[in-house]
């Protein structure tokens, strides 16, 4: 039997994802248009054996997320901007550490205090590169409420799989809308547990993680000593060794590859409309729910115009943008902030194709019909019904 | 101090209640040093902590009825030279960003109550960069023992005024003599809500022992604070 369908907004739907991905580790602070994801699990934590536990800030949040990951519990942390912004001291030692953490960011406008009830797209390039340092990082983009909760089931999976922090990236429509959702049974969804090694102590320590066999990480507390650093450390001792540069080296790019190998893996990307289609709309989050309004418009005014929606959004789907750039003559980039995406599908791009980008950072959705003109702009010749 | 404080009793534990201590030998406590080498300049009293926490630890582990079970324990530290000795030592160990020791302590405790969670800071990191989280873990009251390493100063970035520098006090930051008051760590812990608080000092190694002893065997928030020498 189907589940009901039930009401629900974006960021409740975060929540009884993090529950079903197995999350029983919560730790955050109130920051609009977030909150309700920390409302929601101090509700449902305690019902499944979990911990909630509001913070003192959001550094804290993060760092309590690192403990209890190492301690050997999912564990997931929700906020906004700013509180974005004071989590990336601590997601730089999630990502140098390898600790599997999940952030829910949802975006709102900015920078500083900004918009804080209205949706953005700004923190698209802090997810990347908020943190200092060489790093790689995986971000997801829901533009959906069912999407919220399937995306941070992804988010535990792929931080699991890969030993690393993974952002979702909502935002503030995406956050407070609701739809009506029948969620999947939990025998439809696959759960990645983390594995836990089946070896001696002793063999454990003589063993490295390979890009393609990440070693499981046991619990604090176990019989396998496990010493986690944000120093550069020494992959197969695990201690720290800031003197050696090739140590250093070797690290930052096993760190780089362990996500960009596994980018076939890693990226989703939705593709509408993309058979024959002259233009292409490049769009993520809320946003692409406008954009797919107008390209289902276009088609019905007799225009190709595909769509190409990132559910990943780091690492970049470049592949995906290359075989675009190959077939279109033109890529429409909406996003609500200025050019942040447009800049890396340009690159990706590498002048096969003309990038045109189109930016709203004053807290109103891009509505279909601002899409439709810029469609417009490319069909001149064509005759538009008024 | 004001009469607030004074109301709670702060807990002594160089008290009969708390754990009693036999020295263990050299050899006994360097089979928990993984390695001989330190970053510590001569003339550093950290050592003389680190061996204290391996003997406190010892001690409560073979103690009668001991429920401390030494895989459980875990080491979380700061930034600053005392942190590195969650690197020299056998123990499970997590060594976190500058201050946020009692942060990710606070999660891994709340993860699993089980370990046995002893936290190690610096002045530095733990009463200016880590100050809120300090006394926001005082406040919850969590099973954690913090010890930190007071040397009134940034050791590791070479000598500059911390939060726990006397007022009047030349560091590198403070050539004209320190302008500010210092914290009274124990005080600011002990209104902050923490139920076991103590003060000792490297020069007296049996009593910071004993009191770190009583600290992790105390259920509750516990601040211990270890006077150190810088010569740095």
């Amino acid at each position: 039997m189907p589940q009901p369908l039930r009401l629900l907004q974006g960021n409740e739907a975060c929540a009884e994802g993090a529950i079903a991905a197995g999350a029983r580790f919560f730790a955050g602070y109130p920051i609009t248009p977030s909150t309700e994801i920390a409302e929601e699990l101090s509700r449902l934590m305690p019902r499944v054996g979990g911990t909630f536990i509001q913070m003192e800030d959001e550094i804290a949040s993060m760092a309590a997320v690192i403990g209890a990951s190492l301690a050997g519990a999912k564990a997931l942390t929700a906020t906004s901007g700013p509180g974005f912004s004071l989590m990336q001291e601590n997601i730089g030692h999630a990502a140098m550490a390898q600790v599997p953490c999940v952030i829910i960011n949802v975006m709102r406008g900015g920078p500083s205090t900004g918009l804080p009830t209205d949706p953005a797209q700004g923190d698209v390039m802090q997810a990347r590169w908020g943190t200092h340092g060489e790093h790689s990082i995986i971000a997801l983009c829901p533009s959906s409420v069912e999407e919220c909760f399937r995306l941070t089931v992804e988010a535990f999976n792929l931080a699991e799989r890969y030993r690393t922090p993974v952002v979702v990236l909502s935002d503030a429509m995406v956050g407070h809308m609701r739809e009506g959702v029948a969620l999947p049974l939990p025998e439809e969804l696959e759960i990645v547990e983390r594995r836990q090694p089946n070896c001696s102590p002793e063999e454990y320590r003589s063993l490295v993680s390979t890009v393609d066999n990440i070693l499981p990480r046991p619990p604090l507390g176990s019989k396998f000593k496990v010493r986690v650093t944000g120093l550069v450390y020494d992959r197969q001792s695990g201690r720290p060794d800031t003197a050696t540069p090739a140590v250093a080296q070797e690290l930052g790019s096993y760190l780089r590859q362990k996500i960009y190998c596994h980018a076939a893996e890693i990226v989703r990307v939705e593709e509408l409309c993309m058979e024959d289609a002259e233009v292409a709309i490049f769009a993520y989050g809320s946003v692409a729910r406008a954009a797919k309004a107008a390209m289902r418009w276009a088609r019905r005014s007799g225009v190709r115009v595909g769509l190409v929606r990132p559910i990943t959004l780091w690492p970049f789907p470049t592949a995906a943008v290359e075989r675009m750039a190959r077939q279109v003559r033109t890529v429409i980039v909406p996003e609500m902030n200025l050019r942040q995406i447009a800049w890396e599908v340009q690159a990706a791009v590498r002048g096969a194709a003309e990038v045109v980008d189109y930016g709203r950072i004053d807290g109103r959705l891009i509505t279909p019909e601002e899409i439709q003109e810029l469609i417009k702009a490319q069909f001149y010749y064509h005759h538009w019904e008024a | 101090m004001s009469a607030l404080i004074d109301e709670r009793r702060i807990e002594m534990p160089s008290q009969p209640h708390s754990p009693k201590i036999r020295p263990r030998s050299t050899e006994e406590i360097t089979r928990h040093l993984i390695t001989p080498k330190t970053i510590w300049c001569p003339g550093c009293t950290n050592g003389v902590v680190l061996r204290a926490i391996v003997d406190a630890l010892l001690n409560l582990h073979s103690a009668p009825e001991s429920t401390l079970d030494l895989d459980k324990v875990t080491l979380v530290a700061g930034i600053g030279c005392c942190g590195r000795i969650v690197q020299y030592l056998d123990f499970s160990s997590v060594h976190t960003t500058h201050g946020r020791a009692l942060a990710v302590a606070t999660g891994a405790k709340l993860a699993d109550p089980q370990l046995h969670v002893v936290v190690v800071m610096g002045d530095g990191d733990c009463m200016a960069i880590g100050g809120n989280h300090l006394i926001h873990a005082a406040r919850r009251n969590l099973d954690l023992t913090a010890i930190v390493f007071n040397n009134s100063i940034y050791g590791m970035t070479g000598g500059q005024m911390s939060p726990t520098t006397f007022e009047g006090d030349r560091s590198t930051t403070s050539t004209y003599g320190n302008v500010e008051q210092a914290f009274d760590t124990c005080e600011l812990a002990h209104a902050a809500g923490a139920t076991y608080v103590a003060r000792g000092t490297t020069y007296n190694y049996l009593q910071l022992a004993r009191l770190i002893a009583g600290g992790i065997a105390h259920q509750g928030f516990a601040f211990i604070e270890a006077m150190v020498i810088c010569p740095t």
